[in-house]
């Protein structure tokens, strides 16, 4: 690890100031993936501002929904009684990633703003664009199982890693940030980006916006959900493909579909084309597999990763299944039903 | 602005206090030094062990302000006024009863891991979420151990489970 100056900041206005000051600041929170990437010279900052003793860390409610501040743990998230009773999906969601002891140590905002697992971008001693940029991709033609087949570019084909944020894409919260010229509101869907030709871009924050808040709306999905995700190992492991559903039924009938996939692009990977076409329609089979085709129809395999298209269809109907059923997947008991 | 008392340049050691199994310390620290490094290599206590150094073993569990974390991804100079409960804080004499059910039920072999795992089970246990086996595994994934000894693991915190719930119904 490199060496480095340290900043406890004492409010949200010095914390803007001392990154907006210095590029090559970084914001420390819980440091679960900043320490980790420090101790592989991924991120090598020259001062690091430790954000943890300002006042962004209360659940609250807002406008209907629930307010999240940004520095509110992962598991103190996952079993607040309001997000269990109001916003299940994304205390389901929560539960499927890392481990108890990662959990209890990121926060809501270090979750958004965690970096790729791509082995590349890890190995300092490889190319990589969102490490170096212009330097190359050697995942495009090397190991790429664990790859995206959406949203790609010749540039970068990194999945985001997280599971907590594809419920949030599902839920359409909003991230509230505060930078050198004030506060703004970004919708989930606009906050990650995909690679094009600036993969070292993970989201659209500029440099010296900190995140203060995820918002969640006063909407009711907390009968007709799931999270699925399928990985390599039952637990503490990243999705090679995850389903987030979050349905609003009449009878058999879909009203209101939300459909966000993880594990297959930069970003979480929503299609409004296919969330439509499940509305007003009967749950079954024939319409799910026609929603997972509209999805996966701009998909595109890689050497290694080809077996994510399929793994992907299947996982779109069962989790559609489970949430107009409403028999949202367990994330303690592992048998998918 | 930023308080002077609040900016540190590289190389500095900062002042801060931890409460280390109960006892309260006045330190000196690089930014740099991990919670890990400092309680093995500043403090000699080595019974919390640097498995992988990534977050990703658990071998380096402890407990911070009652809640289970990674030793080796917290920065110990942001741990400054908080609460650190290590293997070696456990208990005073008898064993706490989480080491007895891991001696009692073989949970380990070459034995790297068992101070992590004995961390986390006491902050399962405490948590109070885990009723079944498929939950205490779940909730004791964080931890690895590469000799395998997951089932006797399993045994192990269930026998204290089982064995807390009665004595609670007991009390009730």
């Amino acid at each position: 690890m490199n060496r480095f100056a340290y900043t406890r900041a004492g409010s949200v206005a010095e914390a803007v100031q001392a990154l907006a000051g210095d590029p090559a600041a970084r914001i420390i929170a819980g440091g679960t993936n900043l320490v980790d990437l420090m101790k592989y010279n991924v991120e090598r900052p020259d001062r690091l501002i430790d954000i943890t003793r300002l006042p962004l860390a209360a659940i609250e409610e807002h406008e209907g929904g629930l307010r999240i501040g940004a520095l509110v743990p992962n598991s103190t998230v996952a079993y607040d009684a309001r997000v269990t009773a109001r916003y299940p999906l994304l205390a389901s969601a929560i539960l499927a990633g890392a481990s108890p002891q990662l959990r209890n140590a990121a926060s809501t905002g270090g979750n958004l703003l965690q970096r790729t697992r791509c082995y590349y971008f890890y190995d300092e001693g490889t190319p990589c664009n969102k490490r170096v940029p212009g330097s190359g991709c050697p995942a495009i033609a090397g190991v790429n199982r664990i790859h995206a087949i959406l949203g790609t570019s010749d540039h970068c084909i990194a999945t985001h890693p997280s599971d907590m944020c594809v419920a949030l894409a599902a839920l359409d919260a909003t991230v509230r940030v505060e930078g050198p010229n004030g506060p703004r509101a970004i919708p989930f869907a606009e906050f990650h980006r995909l690679p094009g030709d600036e993969p070292q871009r993970d989201t659209t924050l500029a440099h010296g916006e900190i995140v203060l808040s995820v918002d969640l709306p006063d909407r009711d999905f907390s009968r007709h959900y799931t999270y699925l995700k399928l990985r390599d190992r039952l637990s503490y492991a990243f999705a090679l493909v995850s389903v987030a559903a979050a349905l609003e039924m009449d009878g058999e009938t879909i009203r209101t579909a939300r459909l966000a996939l993880g594990g297959v692009a930069h970003k979480p990977w929503r299609n409004a084309q296919a969330e439509r076409s499940l509305e007003g329609r009967t749950a079954g089979p024939e319409t799910f597999r026609a929603a997972a085709d509209l999805i996966l129809a701009e998909a595109k395999p890689y050497a290694h990763n080809g077996f994510k298209i399929e793994l992907a269809r299947r996982a779109i109907v069962r989790g559609l299944a489970q949430a107009a059923a409403g028999t949202p997947q367990s994330q303690t008991d592992k048998r998918i039903r | 602005m930023l308080s002077e008392s609040g900016t540190r340049d590289a190389g500095d050691r900062i002042a801060i206090t931890l409460t280390i199994n109960g006892q309260r310390r006045q330190l000196q620290v690089a930014p740099w030094t991990s919670l890990l490094d400092l309680l093995r290599e500043d403090l000699d206590l080595t019974g919390t062990k640097k498995g992988c150094d990534h977050g990703q073993c658990g071998a380096c569990t402890v407990i911070v302000d009652g809640r289970r974390v990674n030793a080796c991804l917290a920065l110990a100079v942001m741990k400054d006024g908080a609460s650190v409960t290590t293997i070696e804080g456990l208990s005073t004499g008898a064993l706490h009863p989480v080491q007895a059910a891991f001696v009692e039920h073989d949970a380990f072999q070459c034995g790297y891991c068992t101070p992590g795992q004995i961390m986390s089970a006491v902050a399962l246990i405490e948590e109070g979420r885990a009723r079944t086996r498929e939950e205490i595994r779940e909730y004791m994934s964080g931890n690895l151990c590469r000799c395998g000894a997951y089932t006797n693991i399993v045994d192990a915190v269930e026998s204290v489970l089982n064995g807390s719930s009665a004595r609670r119904e007991a009390a009730e």
